[in-house]
């Protein structure tokens, strides 16, 4: 094991990277569950072409669904490389 | 100890193949059916066939999966692959009211119902970004372990098993009664008895294999769920629009349905207090109530025990993760279908029941009618002439049904589309299958969350620590089979408030677990005594709201501020407090949801359905200020904090496995 000051160092810059990579999911989340659904009125003007949905309902019925599928599997591929950047990732 | 390390990863290997043949068996039998269904076998016995055949699988599954391991029991001895699990928690999710009533839902509020497939589906970035690889990584068996590690022992331990039993309990009671609801409509068997006979399937797959064979069979489940819930949809998209993919499909049912409101109104088919145009947002919910369930399902989907503990039994962080995007995909799929369901059925409705002749009603819903599922004119449309006969006794009745004069229950949405579609009857009992599948498969994982509660955490932990394996397993079982009974007889009373309980849960296991969840992975500073009492303070501020709106309407008023809640449209409140106040029944308790207070009242017009947003704020708020005002975590416990952040190296929590 290296020195306990290089671990301590290692593990907060792990930590650090951790908790933005959260925080930044956290926002996209966040615009995709709520902010966005705020704007639903001006956005339900806009229609979709050839499906014909409105926007503002499209979005809440299957645009942020999908937003949050594909941040799923984005995130952990993300943390995973940050935990690998560190060596603290698990064998495969 | 090799030779079952090598029998394992080759059951792991033949997972694919195995479920593989299993969902081509099913088809097959799905086939075979509709082949009886041709040369006259009666639609009763196909019924039979479908439920019974099904049980009969998850039974052999839940049989063959039996374990007489503490590891196996808790956490499937921790090798269920992310792409699995991720199908296993889908069906954990997804339960009768999902199935069943979702479309209901969206088909009777339009737009503001999308609040619950948002609040339903987002909750699980919180998941895999604040909490479940975190407790994975662990190693505990129940959330409640979690809490008692971190926070100092059994005091905060028994608070997490109250969080948990108060939330769970009242959830699998739904379930139990969603599966008497299903048995008895399609099986006409006496709904006391179908919930009996659902726990039977029930404690088939769970008792013998806890969470291995629970695991293993909502895999099973989930495929014929989403089966069953696809098929009915395909086909009628591909009939009206000829493209099998009626998420698309469905826009321009939207716009149908948007002409026809305009349509209806102007030839005085709906008025326009009746008509809620289908796509225009905030007139059943208003904006800050729309928001709240949004929030409170989400952070509930985040902070209940029957979830995350679904995320411990991978075998690694790394794959918990995936494991939850995998879970969303699969629930995904269905709940990106949902809308199109309540868009088909509302345009059936708005087309060929509105506006015909009473004479010319399309026959499909009289067998809803007959049920009272389905009412013209105030009476069960139960045939034509009951129809006309109804209708005539309304003064001025134009003769054709107009939009006021049609009810229609929410469950029906979903059942009938098959027969709205004109499809066998074979599709209808698939859909039935499916029903049972998702209730089932729900119920399943929440009775393993409050047994494993109690025998692990309250006999085990806290009663008998030296308890050998066998007799902790044995306890284990016995207390499944007794929360089973106690539910599947809370069911069988058909309490009033039970489908409204389900969304409770959400918001009592948000202001109960949330904070304290993230607090002790994310703020190293959290202290127990600041845990704790974030805990009471937050559960406690929304249990009080929640039970007070609905239970003590009155005294809410007359000693707690409350107001009126108002309408959304209007903004008018939707009580005269002063009048209801002076009413002889104002301070009644426990009163009937007739009553004209229960449910009526409450702070800042927020429905008590959103109470977790009262509490948890208040809960992170007490965590913080205590924690600040008493002594650091000692530096041994901070270690382990920053154990739980590292995927690499052995659980913090070691368990004693035999």
């Amino acid at each position: 094991m290296a020195n306990p000051t290089d671990l301590k160092a290692k593990e907060e810059a792990h930590w650090a990277k951790t908790s933005r990579l959260m925080f930044t999911h956290l926002g996209i989340w966040f615009f995709f569950g709520f902010v966005i659904h705020m704007f639903v009125k001006p956005l339900n003007n806009i229609v979709i072409p050839i499906l014909g949905f409105p926007l503002g309902f499209y979005m809440a019925a299957q645009g942020s669904l999908i937003a949050f599928v594909v941040m799923l599997f984005v995130f952990a591929k993300q943390q995973d490389k940050i935990d690998r950047e560190f060596g603290f990732a698990e064998e495969d | 100890m090799a030779t079952q390390g090598a029998a394992t990863s080759d059951f792991i290997k033949n997972l694919g193949r195995m479920y593989g043949t299993y969902t081509g068996g099913f088809l097959a039998f799905i086939i075979l059916l509709a082949l009886l269904e041709q040369v006259g076998v009666p639609n009763k016995i196909l019924g039979y066939l479908f439920v019974f055949f099904t049980l009969a699988v998850y039974a052999i599954i839940g049989v063959m999966t039996r374990t007489a391991e503490v590891s196996e029991y808790y956490v499937a001895g921790r090798r269920v692959p992310a792409f699995y699990n991720g199908m296993a928690t889908g069906a954990d999710w997804m339960s009768a009211a999902s199935f069943v009533g979702m479309a209901g839902t969206l088909f009777l509020l339009g737009y503001d119902g999308l609040a619950w497939v948002l609040g339903w589906t987002g909750g699980f970035v919180l998941v895999s970004i604040l909490i479940g690889p975190y407790l994975r990584k662990f190693g505990a068996y129940t959330v409640p372990d979690f809490l008692s590690f971190r926070y100092g022992g059994n005091f905060a331990r028994l608070l997490g098993v109250i969080v948990l039993v108060a939330c769970s309990f009242t959830y699998v009671t739904a379930q139990i009664y969603g599966t008497g609801i299903i048995a008895s409509r399609f099986l006409g068997m006496q709904f006391e008895l179908a919930v009996f006979a659902g726990l039977v399937g029930i404690l088939l797959c769970a008792m013998l294999g806890g969470m291995r064979a629970v695991t293993w069979t909502q895999i099973a489940q989930y495929i014929v769920l989403i089966i069953a819930y696809l098929t009915p949809i395909i086909i009628l998209s591909t009939m009206k629009y000829g493209i099998p993919i009626p998420e698309l499909t469905y826009g321009q049912a939207i716009v149908d349905i948007t002409a026809r409101e305009q349509q209806m109104l102007a030839t005085g088919l709906a008025t326009p207090a009746a008509l809620k145009p289908h796509i225009q947002p905030f007139i059943n919910y208003s904006p800050l109530n729309f928001f709240a369930i949004i929030m409170c399902m989400m952070v509930g989907t985040a902070s209940l025990p029957h979830i995350l503990m679904r995320y411990f039994t991978t075998p690694s962080v790394r794959e918990a993760r995936q494991s939850v995007a995998w879970s969303l995909l699969f629930i995904f799929l269905l709940y990106f279908s949902a809308p199109a369901y309540a868009a088909f059925s509302k345009l059936e409705v708005y087309t060929n029941i509105i506006g015909r002749d009473l004479t010319a009603i399309r026959p499909w819903l009289f067998s809803w009618g007959e049920l009272g599922l389905i009412q013209i004119c105030g009476k069960n449309a139960a045939s034509i002439d009951a129809v006309i006969a109804a209708c005539k006794a309304i003064a001025d009745h134009p003769g054709v049904v107009r939009l006021q004069d049609f009810v229609i229950n929410t469950d029906v949405i979903v059942l009938s589309t098959p027969e709205i579609a004109g499809l066998p009857y074979v599709i209808s009992g698939l859909v039935a299958a499916g029903g049972l599948a998702a209730a089932l498969s729900t119920a399943d994982g929440l009775l393993l969350a409050i047994a494993n509660a109690l025998s692990h955490d309250i006999y085990y932990k806290m009663i008998d620590p030296n308890a050998p394996t066998i007799r902790r397993l044995t306890v284990a079982r016995a207390l499944l089979v007794g929360v089973a009974v106690v539910a599947a007889a809370t069911a069988a009373t058909k309490p009033g408030d039970i489908l409204a309980m389900v969304g409770w849960a959400f918001s009592l296991a948000m202001a109960g677990n949330f904070p304290a969840l993230v607090m002790g992975v994310w703020w190293k500073r959290t202290t127990a005594t600041g845990a704790i009492c974030g805990i009471i303070a937050g559960f406690g501020l929304c249990l009080f709201y929640l039970v007070t709106t609905r239970y003590f309407p009155g005294a809410g008023v007359k000693y707690f501020g409350m107001t009126s809640l108002l309408n959304p449209v209007t903004g008018a409140p939707v009580v005269d407090i002063a009048k209801a106040m002076a009413a002889p029944n104002a301070m009644e308790s426990f009163p009937t949801l007739a009553h004209p207070l229960a449910n009526k009242v409450g702070w800042f017009n927020l429905n008590n359905i959103a109470c977790g947003l009262l509490g948890a704020p208040l809960g992170f708020a007490v965590i913080y200020i205590v924690s600040k005002l008493g002594r650091e975590p000692s530096a041994e416990m901070q270690a382990y904090v920053d154990e739980i952040r590292k995927p690499r190296g052995r659980t913090v929590l070691e368990e004693k496995t035999t």
